[in-house]
């Protein structure tokens, strides 16, 4: 056996059979809190074990972060001006 | 247990929250009492939100830009008889939401290619490529299949904080209709999980799964021009 046998054998055994492939799929339910005990212990045990998914959820993570910092553009001055005209109109009838 | 991503977003949201309730109170106050510059702020603060999830309903700008238009309108107009049971911002996406509904199911050639688009596109096709992995289900090679990591100090970090924004509007404007308009709610907005589910009428685990492949998505679009830049830089 190579070291990476012994690794994923390991991986294997105690994260109850949990892939890689599998385990990519519980992400969103994991970072939303609805994995119940035993599959978010298979997680964090398969999560410690593994690198790749390690990165996988990293990446995951910082495209959730940059998604939330997404820079607001200011509305064009056009429609602006329009949307005010137009509420211009309104309050004052 | 390590502290998870939600909560940390949880409780800081919750921090903007108590803060914003007041500063929501009087901005509609303002509203009330016909604040021209209430309104501008209103404006600037979602009119770019708006357009964005009314794109995901009809397919022209110009048409979303019009029901966008009709949504102002409309929030003037029920300003009065809002009663702040939701935050202002669920409350004047809600009404985005019905107004591009209709809108877009008027539009007939919409109809059609949502539908073809939600078969083909938030079916059952795996998150990740399943030739990424071998057989028993590990990642492949380490080097060509592994993620790589996108820690500081990486050349995949500083390509993010370059050209990250810019790649994200690309990929999210990509997504098929339904998974764009959970991601631009939930990621983009920072709205609640549970307002969500009323906005587009669907369940907690409906919207997980919408999530997950709309984060999936651009996750992907993401590594796939990181990762060909990186390995030129
Ligand atoms: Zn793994």
């Amino acid at each position: 056996m190579t070291r990476d046998e012994i690794r994923i054998y390991v991986l294997d055994y105690l994260a109850g059979r949990l892939t890689c492939k599998k385990w990519v799929e519980m992400v969103t339910d994991y970072l939303e809190g609805s994995l119940s005990l035993w599959p978010r212990i298979r997680f964090h045990l398969h999560l410690g074990l593994c690198n790749g998914c390690r990165h996988y959820l990293q990446q995951v993570r910082t495209t959730i972060k940059t998604t939330q910092q997404l820079p607001r553009e200011p509305t064009p001055p056009h429609v602006r001006e329009e949307l005010i005209r137009r509420f211009r109109s309104m309050s004052s009838s | 247990m390590t502290p998870r991503l939600e909560e940390t977003c949880r409780s800081s949201e919750a921090v903007g929250r108590t803060g914003a309730l007041t500063e929501e109170a009087v901005l509609i106050q303002r509203l009330r009492a016909g604040d021209e510059t209430a309104f501008t702020e209103m404006v600037n603060r979602y009119h770019r939100a708006l357009i964005r999830l009314a794109l995901a309903h009809v397919s022209d700008r110009s048409v979303a830009e019009e029901v966008v238009q009709d949504v102002w309108m409309a929030v003037l107009e029920g300003i009065d008889r809002f009663e702040g049971r939701s935050s202002l911002k669920t409350w004047v996406f809600s009404i985005l939401t019905n107004k591009a509904k209709t809108r877009g199911v008027r539009e007939s050639r919409s109809i059609a290619m949502s539908a073809l688009s939600a078969e083909g596109e938030e079916g059952d096709d795996p998150t990740v490529d399943p030739s990424r992995f071998r057989t028993n289900g590990h990642w492949k090679d380490y080097w060509t299949d592994y993620p790589q990591s996108w820690d500081e100090g990486t050349p995949e970090r500083r390509l993010l904080e370059k050209e990250g924004a810019g790649l994200l509007e690309q990929a999210i404007a990509a997504l098929p209709s339904r998974l764009k308009q959970v991601l631009i709610m939930r990621d983009v907005e920072g709205l609640d999980s549970k307002d969500v589910c009323v906005l587009l009428s669907i369940s907690e685990a409906n919207q997980r799964v919408l999530l997950h492949r709309a984060r999936g998505k651009v996750r992907q679009a993401m590594e796939t021009y990181l990762e060909g830049q990186a390995s030129f830089s």
